[in-house]
């Protein structure tokens, strides 16, 4: 099963199991969404779960938010990851903190087509993450694989707070995998050890999860250096038992991400590694990820931009050689 | 006899006000005016924590707006529409529990002045960024209709408020979906300083319902009456399935935009000029003219609200403050 269709899946199971779950987004409905992610949802499901709304992101942000404050489960969903900036201000000002105010639960579930190397330019490219890792009151989720993408939606569906779905494009149809038919979910704030290794660690999640196994693969042949390779899945909350007991059996650690350098996820996990395993480290915490730079357009130019695993690689030598 | 507005849980519903209903709307209204004195009371104590935000002025459209509502509905309030928490049945104490920040307070002191919800009498406070309501205003109409409640919302905005996104995309929204949405446009002359001049450019602001293919009507609102029987006839065009209704109410904030503002911005003369149509005074004229208000009821009614007052803002300031530690409890929901 492709990572897209999983996520069909499990949207669907849920919406069969708990009439509370309905979907609003653009273009979802009779067409089955930019992605087709809700093909045939409309005419399974009908026009009162499967919503076709306006082109207003804060009001599809701000509507989920106020049907799951009386007690409904939205899944909302943007076309793509980066037009959620015109409903930033609904999800931090509103669904981030209601519980907190008010102890209403918002239970409902963005779903955000993030990422580049798709071709996209800088505004169907967008990593969204930080910005929003940033936002006591959210959890943010960002599966790599078909079968954590579907375990992870059902998850965020059922999950009593607002969860942040990144669901990488690049992904879409490149990732393949088991998914078992049965319901299961992959609990939020888990990691998942993708690889064994004793030498380095790396810590990545979304479309940079494969090409780090597939780096650490080939630095393993070539070198016989062996990285163990950690897929976040869960970036708020951090799996931090995972992370650190992985700095400790390893002494380095590579962060790899899509998104762009400063102030990136990366950014606190070396801050989260420091202050508590230091003692642990044989290396400066290294970090691969997009130059502070908006995800240009151009092949050659976003070839350059984004992280693969030849760059991986390099840094993982350069790691090794301490 | 009135009931307290601990008591009442408004279940008006009948469209015509018997003189029992006026009654009950008068001692709203002055519960609501005796309510925001006692706050500028405790603001010039030293009680209260953060601004005092009155309703002075705003009373009627307030009171007359929730009056038209019924226990199923939802309300979702402005800072400025304290009488309208009271007339969908919040307590005094609650009220002043919140202003003060309390640990008992609905939001157990993690938010101030008009930001909190019961969700048990369907109400759901305002936010600082007052028009990021009008969406969620949305989306509990959509689900109180996917739920069957046959329930409406009512949703309160500025003359400055309406001028942002989420005006624009939550009504339209509302609109198109005809949701039983009812949006009231408090237009009380000034957004802190500014005065609407310098706010829009259309004549009156409910000429934008026509941009979303709903009714929209301005009308006074310092009358009471005329208030209630315009927002019921939205409710009920709203509960028919018939959608949503944009109502201006012309009404002067006679206050400044918190006690820590002198509004010296506001012309000279004009508080003067709009305190001959302050709203519970006109009102009381009418109910004296209509011999419903007699002076020996009107003080049988002041000394009620004033027994009430005093035991409720007694029993928030024996209250404590929530113990510091709880400040990172409650974040996420189990």
């Amino acid at each position: 099963m492709t990572y897209i269709e999983a996520i069909s899946r499990g949207m669907w199971e849920e919406m069969e199991r708990d009439p509370a779950v309905f979907l609003l987004g653009e273009d979802i409905g009779a067409y089955g969404g930019a992605f087709k992610a809700t093909k045939g949802f409309l005419e399974h499901f009908g026009e009162e779960r499967v919503l076709d709304t306006t082109l207003s992101e804060a009001a599809i942000i701000g509507a989920a938010t106020g049907a799951a404050m009386i007690g409904l489960r939205p899944i909302a969903e943007m076309q793509f990851a980066d037009f959620v900036t015109c409903g930033f201000n609904q999800l931090v000002t509103n669904t981030a903190k209601t519980y907190y105010r008010w102890r209403v639960p918002v239970p409902m579930v963005v779903r955000l087509p993030t990422g580049a190397y798709i071709h996209g330019g800088p505004y169907h490219s967008s990593s969204t993450e930080a910005w929003f890792f940033h936002v006591p009151g959210l959890k943010i989720v960002a599966p790599s694989t078909p079968h954590d993408a579907k375990g992870l939606l059902k998850a965020a569906v059922r999950d009593n707070n607002p969860v942040l779905f990144l669901e990488y494009k690049s992904l879409y149809r490149r990732a393949k995998g088991e998914v078992p038919d049965e319901d299961y979910v992959v609990p939020i704030g888990k990691g998942d050890v993708k690889r064994g290794g004793d030498d380095i660690v790396i810590f990545t999640y979304g479309a940079t999860v494969q090409l780090s196994v597939d780096a650490a693969e080939k630095l393993s042949r070539e070198d016989g250096v062996e990285t163990m390779v950690v897929d976040l899945r869960s970036l708020l909350p951090l799996d931090k038992d995972l992370i650190l007991s992985s700095v400790r059996s390893t002494g380095k650690v590579l962060i790899v991400h899509e998104d762009t350098l400063t102030g990136g996820i990366g950014a606190e996990l070396a801050a989260l590694i420091s202050e508590h395993a230091f003692e642990s480290l044989d290396a400066p915490i290294r970090r691969v990820a997009s130059p502070d730079a908006p995800v240009p357009f151009a092949p050659t130019l976003e070839e350059y931009y984004l992280p693969d695993s030849e760059k991986i690689l390099k840094a993982l030598r350069e790691l090794s050689s301490f | 006899m009135i009931a307290s507005s601990q008591q009442r849980a408004a279940t008006v519903s009948h469209p015509a006000l018997s003189n029992q209903d006026r009654l009950e709307m008068y001692y709203y209204l002055k519960l609501t005016r005796e309510c925001d004195n006692a706050i500028l009371r405790l603001y010039k104590q030293g009680k209260l924590v953060g601004g005092a935000y009155t309703g002075y002025g705003n009373e009627a459209t307030a009171v007359g707006s929730a009056y038209a509502l019924e226990e199923r509905d939802y309300l979702l309030p402005m800072h400025r529409d304290l009488g309208a928490h009271l007339v969908k049945g919040q307590s005094l104490r609650n009220t002043f529990l919140q202003q003060l920040a309390r640990g008992e307070s609905l939001t157990r002191g993690r938010d101030g002045t008009g930001h909190y919800a019961d969700p048990a009498l369907r109400i759901y406070g305002n936010v600082s960024h007052l028009a990021a309501m009008i969406p969620i205003a949305v989306g509990i109409a959509l689900a109180a209709r996917m739920k069957k409640q046959e329930a409406v919302v009512m949703n309160y905005i500025g003359d400055g408020g309406c001028n942002v996104g989420d005006f624009h995309e939550g009504l339209n929204m509302a609109a198109v979906m005809k949701l039983p949405l009812i949006l009231i446009i408090e237009n009380n002359q000034f957004a802190y300083s500014t005065p609407t001049s310098k706010q829009y450019a259309c004549q009156k602001l409910s000429d934008r319902a026509s941009g979303y293919g709903i009714p929209g009507v301005t009308i006074d609102g310092t009358d009471v009456v005329r208030v209630y029987e315009t927002c019921r006839k939205a409710v009920d065009r709203a509960r028919a399935g018939d959608g949503p209704t944009l109502i201006e109410t012309i009404s002067m904030r006679m206050h400044g935009h918190s006690a820590a503002d002198d509004a010296s911005y506001v012309p000279k003369g004009m508080v003067d000029e709009w305190k001959k149509k302050d709203p519970i005074d006109r009102f009381e004229r009418v109910l004296f003219g209509d011999r419903i208000l007699t002076e020996q009821s009107k003080r049988q009614i002041e000394e009620k609200i004033e027994g009430e007052i005093t035991g409720a803002v007694e029993y928030a300031l024996e209250a404590s403050y929530p113990p510091g530690a709880e400040a990172v409890e409650g974040v996420y929901a189990p």
